[in-house]
């Protein structure tokens, strides 16, 4: 008898300069592979993991970002990230890659996976959790 | 005696940035490498503090790092962006490198 519980993947580390950000997609993808309830909390530095137009070549590292498009196809389609994190870094929605789901219920139609929330909204939704993973 | 300090820290996470332009003598110079490239970049918590030490210090940043990271459209007006061949002239042309790493 298998079990779902609800995963909570806490990104909160920049890409590249450390490895925490690659690490945290491969254990997304593991977790979402075993058909657990994943979502994935983008905070702090972690917004920068979803900017759009990454291009490592000059830095000899590969580029993970096209991945996290990627994700709708794992039915990982809950993406929230935190506001004030976005506002005191200068970013906005447009500044990040726009991952979107197919909602397999309504004819597959396209559906956004990124929700911005407040923190008072994200702390909510860590006390639902199962499992919540920090990276 | 000219110093080259490089901070590869995001400033947002660590204090690295903050420690620099604190001892750093005015007349020297930062570069922005890795992580700590995200100090480069308008509109936000810290880039007035970064404006503020523009005024008496040069800060020149790593091109290949901010484009890895997506954000070469946000880089500050002053920063002045180098590829590894200007970083490598840069410590050739400065007496001593600092690194807060």
């Amino acid at each position: 008898m298998s079990t779902t519980k609800k995963f909570l993947y806490v990104n909160r580390r920049a890409p590249y300069g450390t490895i925490y950000a690659w690490e945290s997609l491969e254990v997304i993808l593991i977790g979402a592979a075993f058909e657990q309830d994943v979502a994935l909390a983008f905070v702090d530095d972690g917004v920068y993991q979803l900017t759009k137009g990454h291009d490592t070549a000059g830095i000899g590292m590969k580029n993970f970002s096209p991945t996290y498009a990627a994700l709708g196809d794992f039915e990982v389609n809950k993406i929230y990230i935190e506001k004030e994190s976005l506002e005191a870094r200068g970013l906005t929605l447009d500044d990040l890659q726009h991952l979107v789901w197919e909602d397999e219920d309504e004819d597959w139609a396209e559906k956004d996976s990124i929700k911005v929330v407040t923190s008072a909204e994200l702390a909510d939704l860590m006390g639902e959790q199962d499992v919540v993973l920090s990276f | 005696m000219t110093m080259l300090h490089t901070v590869n820290k995001s400033p947002f996470e660590k204090d690295s940035l903050n420690s620099c332009l604190r001892l750093s003598k005015d007349g020297s110079s930062i570069i922005l490498i890795e992580d700590g490239i995200y100090a480069a970049l308008e509109g936000t918590v810290i880039s007035d503090s970064v404006k503020d030490a523009m005024k008496t210090k040069k800060v020149y940043a790593l091109q290949d790092d901010i484009n890895a990271r997506g954000v070469k459209g946000k880089v500050m007006d002053g920063v002045e962006l180098v590829d590894y061949a200007g970083f490598v002239t840069l410590v050739t042309e400065h007496d001593n490198v600092q690194s807060w790493v």
